[in-house]
């Protein structure tokens, strides 16, 4: 047997991006000893990417909102297969996770009376971001690092995770490999957070970093817990398409709040054409109303470049397919139009949305206060991750939570903007809030070290094969996959191909092989991370395939209509005993009679 | 197609050298999507450090052609592609492998910095009032990805190696987002001049030529805290001032106890 070294934390955090910060920094709070592990460098987790703003119901800019509302925004634009609990909790505790940032040092833009200020964001009835120019993600995750590094969390940074460990049923710490020398560590836990965020390099296009490869959710399953909502996928509508090279690279939503328009090759505004009934009494019927909106008026509705992110993306894809998109195969998203309606509009749009001013003219060479931008979807979030209670999110194994991207139920069938960053903060907290809890009244468990073994031993025998096949190649063949076959439109054909494609990447990252050593060797960690990619990959697919409907995120082209069987069920993937992969439909625990007339009174 | 070559640096913290590596090139490439073809296709343990791919989280810091850059930032129609772009790790910064290099000295200095501390919220609430204007200078320091390239380029860093004496541009220019924050009531003025070493600034602003988010580290950051040590050790008026003001603070403590 060999000699690992060992950590003890009486919390495990795996995932150090809002979600896991938060998290180590409310079970420290709670006095017991917290370790947090980071895929990357501290500070650098996809966090720092988000950019239009944190969703709470502050109501500083506009008094008629309050949690009510938010909830109801919640649940509509998950298309009502939310976990209600979930969608109450996050609307009710978010404006306190945001002040509590400022009590950090975190430097929101100011109203004219000094409050923070909210901005309009796609799907959310009054303006409720809180923001930083468009830079929100960045100063969110700066705010709890530098808050987090002073409260006593051991971070263990460039480590990935490769297995949690159980005593029974109870998962008692993870296994895994630090990046530097490739050395492996035990971290022994009462209770374990994952927060690892999302899937996102399953997919050609996408606006997620290498390190997106569904660890967490992976893990989870692995270990026996559930997946739900695997089929919901947000492709956000904005990625820039051009050059090549930046191809899926996020254009933030607050560029549309900010009056920004899509318009297809003709000049066309064409998403004044589709717009859903049941967002219709809330929606602009015109252009100026629409702009009377971003401007602040409260008299306005929204105009429906802001509707929510799936009809977006769909309205967008449908331009193209039909010949109306820009040279490049995207739509254009035009800012620079507002010169028309006000005095210095280049300084406004510099102020406002400074880093996709920067982003496009070093990347593009365009000048967004002068030039409209081509933009088209990219693959930005998925909804479904591990199945948690809704007030503790602890999973179906004892001593196992989970928080943010990885961990489901908040979203439904599609997620509003800005909600993401909220749900970091919120089910972060309560994760470690609920960790810490459990640590306290658990011992530490039982270690199998013949296990640790094989799992090392597993992920060794890549360096064995000098012959076999390159990682890279087949994530890459697996990525064009999944954005051919298990994109935004979707069929059972196209589907049931994706399947028989993914077994044979199997097999084929079963014969993948790296050169050099184990010390900082990113061909070997692109193979490890195969795994997880590949059974995401496979759970998305197959519940995908099992909700025979359109509903929110999922498209099909087959069952293009939303459907009665479906309107209350979530889909829960599971791994069965002989370890193939289960597919099951499960009816949504019904929503209490108060929070039913929430969402009648502000439908 | 059109091909460029890329003279990179392997290696580890024992040595290394320059390996020629030439890739086909399309439009609009930057320096960090050529390393990455070249990894996935010719040397798959090539180490380098890259999230984000569009200049926001500051990782895959590296000298290109001699020059500190985020590879992600660097088009390559910026490079003259006739003769070998060169790509080398930080040198302000021991080598870990390859493009890799050991940051950890950053995250260690930064802990021993005072943490924010504000004052008594303003509202009943527990919310504060501050006005736009207030906070532009801190919202501009606090655009910092750190990337820590003002570090790679510093010269008392870089060259000298002073990393135990001096905190470098980038924690200067935290110190000046903590206090120059309208809230915070913490001073961090006394060890700015000892322990943190703001003397060896000799204001030569390399640090703000290479920032990628262009924050004026010197004149907005450095130059205003220079000025605060300044007046709090060799202003004779404000050292007599507080002397005197500490000389009544204890009385009132003594009276108290």
């Amino acid at each position: 047997m060999a000699d690992y070294e060992t950590f003890e934390h009486d919390v495990l955090v795996i995932g150090a991006g809002g979600a896991g910060l938060r998290s180590a920094i409310e079970a420290s709070a709670a006095g017991v000893r917290v370790g947090l592990v980071c895929k990357s460098l501290l500070g650098k987790a996809h966090t720092v990417m988000a950019e239009g703003g944190i969703a709470a119901a502050l109501a500083n800019v506009d008094e008629r909102d309050n949690w009510k509302v938010h909830f109801a925004d919640t649940m509509r634009g998950g298309q009502y297969v939310n976990q209600w609990r979930m969608a109450e909790l996050h609307a009710k505790e978010a404006p306190d996770r945001v002040r509590e940032l400022e009590a950090w040092g975190a430097v929101f833009d100011r109203t004219k009376d000094g409050r923070i200020l909210q901005r309009h964001f796609g799907g959310h009835k009054y303006p409720r971001l809180a923001h930083v120019g468009d830079r929100t993600g960045l100063e969110m995750i700066r705010t709890l690092q530098d808050h987090g590094i002073h409260q006593g969390i051991d971070v263990h940074m460039e480590h990935t995770i490769l297995s949690l460990l159980k005593d029974g049923d109870r998962v008692v710490g993870a296994f895994g490999y630090e990046r530097e020398r490739g050395r492996f560590k035990i971290f022994r836990a009462k209770a374990v957070v994952l927060a690892t965020g999302g899937i996102g390099r399953a997919y050609k296009i996408t606006s997620n970093s290498w390190e997106y490869t569904g660890d967490g959710h992976a893990l989870a399953y692995e270990a026996g817990a559930e997946l739900i909502d695997m089929e919901f996928i947000q492709f956000h509508p904005t990625g820039m398409v051009w050059p090549p090279s930046v191809m899926g690279i996020l254009v933030t939503e607050g560029v549309r709040g900010e009056g920004g328009i899509l318009v297809n090759k003709d000049g066309k505004r064409f998403m004044f054409d589709a717009i859903p009934e049941n967002y219709r009494p809330q929606t602009a019927d015109n252009e100026e109303e629409g702009w009377r909106y971003c401007q602040g008026h409260k008299d306005a509705r929204r105009p429906p470049e802001l509707l929510t992110r799936d009809h977006v993306s769909r309205c967008i894809v449908r331009e193209i397919k039909e010949g109306r998109g820009s040279p490049h195969g995207g739509v254009f998203l035009d800012i620079s139009w507002i010169k028309q309606k006000m005095p210095n509009a280049a300084e406004h749009i510099k102020r406002k949305l400074p880093s996709m001013y920067h982003q496009f003219k070093q990347l593009a060479d365009i000048d967004i206060t002068e030039q409209p931008m081509e933009v088209g979807p990219t693959t930005h979030y998925i909804m479904g991750g591990a199945r948690v209670d809704p007030d503790t999110q602890m999973s179906r194994l004892p001593g196992l939570f989970a928080a943010g991207e990885c961990a489901a139920g908040i979203n439904g069938a599609n997620r509003l903007g800005g909600n993401s960053l909220s749900d970091l903060l919120v089910f972060g907290k309560r994760a470690g809030e609920f960790a810490a809890k459990f640590a306290g009244e658990n011992q530490h468990g039982r270690i199998d070290r013949d296990e640790l073994d094989t799992v090392a031993r597993d992920a060794l025998a890549v360096f064995d094969r000098s012959d076999g096949e390159n990682p890279y190649t087949i994530q890459k063949d697996l990525q064009d996959t999944m954005q051919d076959l298990v994109g935004i439109v979707r069929d059972e054909t196209e589907m049931c191909e994706a399947l028989e494609k993914i077994s044979d990447f199997k097999t084929r990252a079963e014969r993948a092989a790296v050169t050099g050593n184990r010390e900082y060797n990113p061909g070997w960690h692109t193979a490890l991370d195969l795994e997880n990619l590949l059974t995401v990959s496979e759970a998305i697919t197959r519940a995908a395939l099992e909700r025979k409907e359109s509903r929110g995120a999922q498209f099909r082209e087959d069952y293009p209509d939303k459907e009665e069987r479906f309107s209350k069920v979530n889909t829960i993937v599971s791994k069965s005993a002989d370890g193939s992969m289960r597919v099951r439909l499960e009816p949504l625990p019904e929503v209490p009679d108060y929070l039913k007339r929430v969402i009648e009174e502000n439908g | 197609m059109k091909t460029a070559t890329f003279k990179i640096w392997r290696g580890d913290a024992k040595g290394g050298e320059f390996q020629d590596y030439t890739t086909e090139i399309a439009e609009g490439m930057v320096v960090l999507d050529a390393v990455m073809q070249i990894q996935a296709t010719q040397a798959r343990d090539l180490a380098c450090r890259w999230n984000c791919k569009a200049g926001k989280c500051g990782s895959c810091s590296a000298e290109v052609n001699g020059m500190p850059k985020l590879m992600c930032m660097t088009r390559l129609s910026e490079l003259p592609l006739e003769k070998p772009v060169t790509v080398e790790p930080m040198k302000a910064f021991p080598v870990t492998k390859d493009l890799v290099t050991d940051v950890s000295w950053n995250f260690r200095v930064k802990k021993k910095i005072k943490p924010f501390k504000p004052r008594t919220p303003d509202a009943p609430d527990g919310t504060w009032r501050m006005q736009q204007e207030d906070i532009d200078r801190v919202q501009e320091f606090r655009k910092c990805i750190e990337c820590f390239l003002c570090q790679d380029v510093c010269h008392v860093l870089r060259d000298h190696q002073m990393h135990e004496k001096f905190i470098g541009p980038r924690f200067l220019i935290h110190v000046a987002a903590l206090e120059m924050h309208p809230l915070d009531t913490e001073n961090r003025i006394e060890e700015l001049r000892n322990t943190q070493g703001i003397g060896y600034c000799n204001i030569t602003k390399c640090c703000t030529k290479v920032c990628p988010e262009n924050i004026q580290i010197t004149d907005n950051g450095i130059i205003p805290l220079k000025e605060r040590v300044v007046d709090e050790f060799y202003d004779p008026f404000g050292w007599l001032w507080r002397w005197l003001k500490r000389k009544s603070d204890s009385r009132i403590e003594i009276r108290e106890s």
